[in-house]
This record gives structure tokens, sequence and C-alpha cells, in this order.
């Protein structure tokens, strides 16, 4: 059998994203919708040969490009998330086309939609190689990779006012927030003379060594990270961006975007976990993650903003992952994350375009399409936490690992997050089932859609019951 | 067997979600879990404290967690109740106006939930169980239920939601008080160990604390009760039925599963508070429920009142007692389940549950009359029904452990209090009586039908469980006391 080393996924999904961009500019005639499926299908094709990817070697004996780069279990999963993830919204976009399309009046028919698909390829090499980034250069590189992409996808509708507001805002945000990884990076490179996060472990470890100038630094990249994740005090972005944004774009910045962010912070951290001011400064974010992301969405009524908030408060959940450093925790967590939020937003994408984004336009959806209704139902429910859903496993480990080491603040508080997390996802359900619709014509879904949403429903149960294929993923 | 028992109904639901006729499936189902539940029952194999039926597959063999399903005498009984109720709650449902089919999946979903609870010998899956009746619960009070069901809707789920996390927590420190060698979320290996007493004194404190206040909010132990009234007043008659009749139970359930073999330090160490609360429960719900106007309120405040009985049995922790909390969780769960039924006939036809305006209703529906007063009577304890078996057990259990238990004797002065539980219940229970069906029958409710003849079955089978169980407890006693044998034997 052929051996493929990991960096080949990056660089055949690169090839991909040039190819389809090529194919963009000089095939004027085609729908550009083509395009969409063939970078499903070629990040299919990748997806597939990620699982035959010889491992790296160890990170005592690296040289050269491994320095920078690894290959271990957490990344090859990561890429792949990130990889499946990318499919998803593409698939997502396909349905958005239209909105995009009648978004530029007057233009050429389909201007801008070649772009649309391809700016996600890059981005998706960039959140590839992110989770494999072990020094602080390369992660520097590769999330301004992420970042720039980004910046084209969420003002990519820019008549609308609405999405040029996200637009300004992610930009000008995320580029102080770029400014603050810099300047960390500067200040732990200054204390220990070192970039590589291995030997950045040995040089902490050194008890001669002052540790406040790295601890500074440490807590600049945090910022840095904290706004990746969407981390209070960095969450100001966040709804307004995730309603701005193109929807697709909105499930991507929640989903890769905050799963890569959540590998570099583990990554990150351990360097620094022999310090204890490193552990409680987690705990407080952890705590005001939860705290506002889940009563801010309690009054929601944009089902985009709920979401929004939503994932502030799952940011929450993971911290204290985080702060247990839990590391197949996390990783479960943002499966199921990927799985119930993917899902949730699919369902939005369609019912958005008949109704609207409000969630008094999911009014009677039982009615107008029994499918969608049930699939947003388990969404909501995974969300919530529910048992036999994937969401709640999720929280089973994470709580787990917080009771095995007795944080039991974060645990009172996770509880009651949980509590009020119950109320405003079964808001959503409550206007599904309960309310009756305005319109009662039926809701298409075209079949492309109907196989992906059934996937993740099929897949948001089956992880639900039976967990043992993503902890194994990790172990081997 | 047992495995039929939990996913005919699920499987059903999920037929009836996919578009096989509602009703008729439900109904199928329900026969068919009935008659697994019943063969269960005749080839249980007595005087065996054990699993009988075991079955399990591996799911997650580095937690060594494993779905597994059997039954001893303490859960076949549930499960037998489980079944009975969700055969006469899915009769007397009959036509719903608006989604029907969703209206019988979900109540089915309730059932097969509360089944595989009682099943399961896995605490996870005893767990998550429980917890997949909690969306239908939501959705039966919110689309089909009456009155104010939109707050009753809200407060039942988060009320529950946070109660089971909670209880989540309390097991998930169960589970990791244990040595790592023996760690497991099977009940059989954490009664082993709690047998080598590797569950920690202070570790069973903990815990019970938390189980407590967790089972304590499923079962609406006071001070947590305030959601029970509110959602079984707005509720459709099944989901009122199945609710106060099988699924609350699972807490009480889970209390004598888990606290009385696993943690009896833990339950010797809060007896006090639970009693203070049970008395709560007994007196203070009691003298509330004697205030209420409406005859669906009542219910459910009755219904609240009920489970003080039945705690006091779990905490005195005598062989006695703790059968006769088992007798009584059955013979409340078939009274209640009755009493819903007819009021939920009642609403239908009147429109109103108010008492006041109702009156002289024997007159006119004489079976509905009959049927309500046989559960009025199995409420309040009338010999005869099974009721009085399982309250007479605890009051005899719990008065004699205060002569053992030099603490204040605390558990004579707690059951002298709740005999007068029996006297106040004796006095919401036959006023609620007298106004509904005695006196003359006003202008108004001249023309009012009986129940149909059709809905005779869940009655008589109701009933005849409450009667047969009461006049012949013995075969109860003697399937459940083996399962307590063991621990309480050695508690003492």
């Amino acid at each position: 059998m052929m051996r493929i080393t990991a960096p080949e996924l990056e660089i055949a999904v690169l090839v991909l994203g040039m190819v389809i961009l090529m194919v963009e500019a000089f095939a004027t005639k085609i729908d550009k919708r083509i395009l969409a499926f063939a970078a499903i299908a070629g990040l299919a094709v990748v997806l597939v040969a990620s699982f035959f990817v010889a491992p790296s070697p160890s990170p005592a004996q690296a040289t050269g490009f491994w320095n920078f780069y690894t290959a271990d279990r957490l990344s090859i999963f990561f890429k792949q998330f990130a990889l499946l993830t990318t499919i998803v919204v593409l698939i997502m976009m396909t349905d958005y086309a239209p909105v995009v399309r009648s978004s530029f009046p007057g233009a050429t028919p389909q201007a801008g939609l070649g772009e649309f698909f391809a700016l996600p390829i890059f981005t998706c090499v960039g959140l590839m190689y992110l989770v494999s980034a072990v020094d602080f250069i390369f992660i520097f590189v590769s999330l301004e990779l992420v970042t720039i992409s980004f910046y084209v996808l969420v003002s990519f509708t820019r008549r609308n006012p609405i999405t040029l507001e996200a637009g300004i805002k992610y930009l000008v945000l995320s580029a102080l927030s770029t400014a603050f990884l810099v300047y960390g990076i500067a200040w732990i490179f200054g204390a220990t003379g070192q970039t590589n996060l291995h030997r950045l472990t040995e040089a902490l470890a050194n008890p001669a060594m002052n540790h406040s100038a790295a601890l500074l630094g440490m807590v600049l990249v945090l910022v840095a990270l904290g706004f990746k994740i969407s981390a209070v005090p960095f969450q100001i972005w966040v709804p307004d961006v995730y309603q701005g944004a193109p929807t697709p774009v909105t499930a991507y910045l929640s989903v890769g975007s905050k799963a890569a962010g959540f590998v570099v912070l583990l990554r990150v951290l351990q360097p620094f976990l022999v310090l204890p001011e490193t552990q409680r400064l987690i705990v407080l974010i952890a705590l005001l993650t939860l705290i506002y992301g889940n009563l801010a969405a309690l009054p929601q009524a944009n089902l985009k903003r709920l979401l929004a908030y939503s994932s502030i408060a799952h940011a929450g959940y993971l911290l204290i992952g985080v702060v247990c450093f839990d590391v197949r925790a996390i990783t479960f967590y943002l499966v199921a994350y990927l799985l119930m939020t993917l899902l949730s937003f699919a369902v939005l994408i369609i019912v958005a375009q008949q109704a609207g984004e409000e969630i008094s336009d999911f009014d009677g959806l039982a009615r107008r399409s029994p499918f969608l209704a049930f699939a947003m139902l388990i969404g909501m429910v995974s969300l919530a936490g529910v048992p036999f859903t994937a969401g709640f496993l999720g929280k089973f480990y994470i709580f787990y690992a917080a009771v095995l080491q007795r944080q039991i603040t974060l645990v009172v508080v996770g509880v009651i997050t949980v509590g009020c997390g119950f109320y405003y996802y079964l808001k959503v359900v409550r206007a599904m089932y309960w309310q009756s619709p305005e319109k009662a014509d039926k809701i298409p879904v075209n079949g492309l859609s109907r196989f992906a949403i059934s996937a993740l429903i099929i897949s948001t149960i089956w992880l639900g019951i039976y967990p043992q294929p993503i902890l194994d993923a990790l172990k081997r | 067997m047992v495995l039929f028992t939990i996913f005919c109904p699920i499987v059903a639901a999920i037929l009836i979600m996919v578009g096989a006729p509602a009703r008729k499936t439900a109904l199928a189902a329900s026969v068919l879990t009935l008659s697994a539940a019943l063969f269960l029952f005749a080839s249980f194999g007595y005087g065996r404290g054990d699993f009988q039926h075991v079955t399990s597959f591996a799911i997650s063999p580095e937690w060594r967690l494993n779905f597994t399903t059997g039954i001893d005498g303490l859960s076949l009984i549930m499960v037998l109740l489980a079944t009975i109720v969700t055969l006469a709650a899915v009769w007397f449902a009959g036509a719903i106006d608006k989604y029907e089919n969703a209206f019988y999946a979900c109540l089915l979903f309730i059932s097969g939930g509360a089944i595989g609870a009682f099943a399961s010998i896995d605490l996870f899956f005893f767990y998550a169980f429980h917890e997949l009746a909690l969306i239908p619960t939501f959705l039966l009070i919110g689309i089909w239920g009456s009155g104010n069901r939109v707050a009753a809707a809200w407060k039942i789920t988060i009320y529950l939601a946070i109660g089971s996390f909670i209880l989540l927590l309390g097991l998930i420190l169960l589970y990791q008080s244990v040595p790592l060698a023996s760690r497991s979320f099977d009940i059989r290996a954490l009664q082993a160990a709690a047998g080598l007493g590797q569950i920690s004194a202070d570790a069973q404190r903990h815990i019970y604390l938390l189980l407590l206040i967790g089972f304590g909010i499923l079962v609406s132990l006071f001070p947590f009760h305030t959601w029970a009234p509110e959602a079984y007043a707005s509720a459709p008659a099944p989901a009122a039925m199945l609710h106060a009749g099988v699924l609350k139970k699972f807490g009480l359930y889970g209390l004598l599963r888990l606290a009385i073999p696993l943690l009896p330090e833990g339950a010797r160490h809060w007896t006090t508070l639970l009693v203070i609360l049970l008395l709560g429960n007994i007196i203070y719900v009691g003298l509330v429920t004697i205030a209420q106007k409406r005859l669906d309120w009542m219910l459910g405040y009755s219904s609240v009142m009920h489970m003080g009985y039945i705690f006091l049995g779990i905490a005195s922790a005598t062989i006695l007692a703790t059968t006769g909390a088992v007798v009584l969780i059955f013979a409340h769960g078939l009274s209640i389940a009755l009493l819903f039924a007819i009021a939920g006939e009642l609403r239908k036809r009147t429109g109103t549950l108010v008492l006041d305006e109702l009156g002289g209703f024997a007159r006119v529906m004489p079976f509905a009359g009959l049927a309500f007063g046989f559960g009025v009577f199995a409420a309040i304890g009338l010999p005869g029904f099974a009721n009085f078996a399982g309250e007479i057990m605890i009051f005899f259990g719990a008065f004699k452990n205060g002569w053992e238990m030099d603490r204040f004797h605390i558990f004579q002065i707690a059951t002298v209090l709740a005999l007068w539980g029996v006297v106040i219940s004796t006095v919401y229970m036959l006023r609620a009586y007298r106004k509904a069906f005695m006196g003359t029958t006003s202008e108004q409710w001249r023309q009012l039908a009986d129940l149909r003849p059709a809905l005779h079955v869940p009655v008589m089978l109701l009933v005849g469980a409450l009667l047969c169980y009461g006049f012949f407890p013995q075969t109860f006693v003697r399937m459940v006391a083996p399962a307590f044998r063991n621990y309480l034997a050695a508690n003492r």
C-alpha cells in the first residue's frame, strides 16, 4: 500500500483549491455549483486518504520541517474533523447559493459563486495546518491563513449592511487579537528563547528561570485564542458576526474555527501547566463564559443569534475540559458539537430561505416539514444534553473529568447553566411543535441536503449510544 | 424478554412516527408489553435476591460500560406497574384532534423510557432511559395540555432537567468512589464493592445527599415539589397517568436500588433531614391539598403528598417498611392513574374541573362514579386495597425502627404525624368525591354521557390489579423482600 505522509494531505487540499479557482476563472459558462460538488468529492477523497497516514517522528528527535509540524493522533483526528466540517459546510453553501446570487443585483449571473465555494477550501488548509502546528511561528502563519479567508467569507454578501457590519467587526477585532498573539509570542520568545512548544516545556520546567515574563506572554496568547474560541471576555464580536455572516460561514466559524482554536489552546497551554496561575486563570474564564453564554442566550428571539450565544456557552463547557486537561473529553465534546451545530445550521439555512431566521419563523415547522422539524429537534435536544444524543455524552465526559478533579464551583455552575440551556433550546422545539404555522406550504429539501441531514441525525444518535469509536480514535 | 418489554414501546413509537396507524399500533404494543411483563411475572424465581433474565452488551469496555438489563423482584414490580398503566393510558387516550401520531409516540416513549430505567442494571442506562421521557413530557404538556400549559411545561422540564443533572453528578461521584480496579457502572459490581466496604463513609454522605436532592426533585420531595401539581393539572390525562403513576416513581426506585444497598452510612447520616422533608410532604402538602378548589390540582397535590409515606418507608430502612414502600409505589401508581383517567374524562365532558361547579355526577355517570370511588378509597388506604397493605407495613416498620434508633425517637414521632396524614387525605379525597359525584345534579350536567363500555376495560384492569394485590399482598412481598434482605439485615 502506498504510504501517505501527513503534509501531503494539506498539499492535496491546497492544489484542489487552486484548481477550483482556475476552473472558476476560465470556465464561465458552467453551473458554478458543479465546482462545489467537485470540491466536496475532492475533500472526501482526502478525508479517506487521511486514514492511511504514516505517523510522524516523536517530538524529541524531530528535525527540519517536523520542528514546526506534528502528525500525532490528535492532529490527524482534527484534520479529519476539519475536512468533514468543510464538506458539510460546502453542502450547506450549495443550498445557500440562491441567497448569494440574489445579493448581487445586476451583476452577471453566478457572480462570486465560484469564490464562495473555493475559499472554504483554503480555510480548511489553514485549519489542517493549525492543528498540526507545534511552533508559535507556524501557529501564527496558519492562523492567519484561516483568518484572512474568513475575512472574505464573513462579508461575502457585502450588499447587505448587516453582513458588512459583521465583516468590519470581525476584521478589526480579529486583527487586534492577532496583534495580541504576536506580542505574546514575542514575550515568550524573549523570556525563554524558544518558539517550539516542546522545547518551551523544557525551558519552563527549569526552576532557575523567572516565570513572570513568560506568564505575561501566555496571557497575551490566551487573549488571542480566547477570541478564536469565543471565551468571555473576548466574545463581544460573536453575536453580531454570527448573525450577520452568511449562514454557512457562521456554521464554519462556530465549528471549524472553534475546534482548531481549542486544539491550539491545548497545545499552547501544555508547557504552561507547570505554573499554578494558569489553571486559576482558565477556571475564571470558564466560569465567566458559562454564565455569560447561557444567561445571554435566554432572551434571544433570533435563532442565528441564539446559536451564537450557545456557541459561547459550549465554549464554557469545553473550557471545563481544558481546566481538567482531559483531551479526550474535549475531543468528544467537539465532535458532538460539530454534529449538532452543523445539523441545526443546515436546517436553519433551508428554513430561513422560506420563512426567516427568527425563532417565530419556525412556528409550526412540524406541519410544514416533519423531517426538518425532527432534525432540528434532535439538534436542539443534543445541544441541551438529553441522553442518547452525542451532546449528552459530551457533557457527561466533561462533568466526569470535573468531578474527578473536584472542581466543585465549575460543576455547580455547569449544572445550573445546563438548566438554562434546556430553556432556550426547547424554545425552538416549542415553536416548531406547539405553535401553528402562518403559512401551510411544504418546505422542499433537495436530495444532497436530505442525505447530509439524515447522516448528521444518525451520527448524533449513534455517538450518543456508542461513543467508543471516537474514544478509540485518539488512543491507538 | 426483558429487552422486548423495553424496546416494544420504543419501536412502536418509531413506527408511529414513520406513519403506522397510531392508536392501533400503540394498543397492540402496550398489550404485547403487558403480556411480556406478565410472562416475566409468571416465570419469576422466588426467593432469590439476584437479577434474573440478564442480558448484556458491551458499549465501552474502557469505562466498563455495558448495556445490561435484567430484573429482580423490585424491578419486576416496577415494570409490571409501568406496563399496566401504559395500557390503561393508551386505552384512555382515544382520538386526538391534532398530531395524533406524535401524541401516541410520546406516550410510548415515556413508557419505554420508564421500563428501560426500571430494567437496567447499568447505572448509565438507568439514568439515560429515564431522561428519554423528558422531551416527550414537555411536548405532551405543551401541545395537548390545558390551562396554563406553557408555564407548566417549562417548569416541569427545567426542574426535571436540573434534578437529573444533579443526579448525574451523584452517579458520577458514586462511580468514582470505588477503587479503580472495581470501577463499573454495573449495579451488581457496585454492590459487591460496597459489600467489601470500598465506598468510604465520607463519600457515601456526599453521594447520598446528591442522590437525595436529584431523586427528590424527580419524585417531588418537599420543597422541590412545586412542579408536580401544576404539570399534572395541565397535562392531558394519559400523560398525567403515566407520569404521576409510573415515571415519577423512578426517583423512589432509584433510592431503593442505590441508597439502601450502596450507601447505608449516607442514608443513616441524612435520616433526620429526610424525615423532616417527608413530613413536609405529608403534613404541609396535605394541608395545601385540602385548600385546592380544582379537582385536577387536588389530585396533583395528593400525588405529591403520598410520596411522603413512601419516603418514610425508605428512610426507616427496615425490611418491613421498605417492602411496604414498594407495595405502596405500585398501589399508588395504579390508584392515581385511575383518578387522573376519570378526571380527564370529566374534563372532556364538562370542560371544567372546579369543584364548586361540579356535582351529582354519580347519577348521570354511574360507572365513572363507581370507578372514581374505587380510586378514592384506594388512595385513602381503605383495607382491601393495595394501598392499605403498603401503608400499614410502612407504619409498622417505621414505628418499630424508632425504638432501636436512639435519636429522639424520630421515627415514632414521624409515624404518629404521618398517621394524621391519613386523616388529611381522607378529608380532601372524600370532600372532592362528595362535591363532584354526590348531591343534586345541576341542570347543565343532566345530559352527560357515562364512560363508553370500551373504557370499562382499563378501569377494570386498574381496579382489578389494586384489589387483587390488596387481598394478596404476600405474593409481592415474597418477591420484593429478598432483594433487600442482604443489605438491611447487614444494616442492623
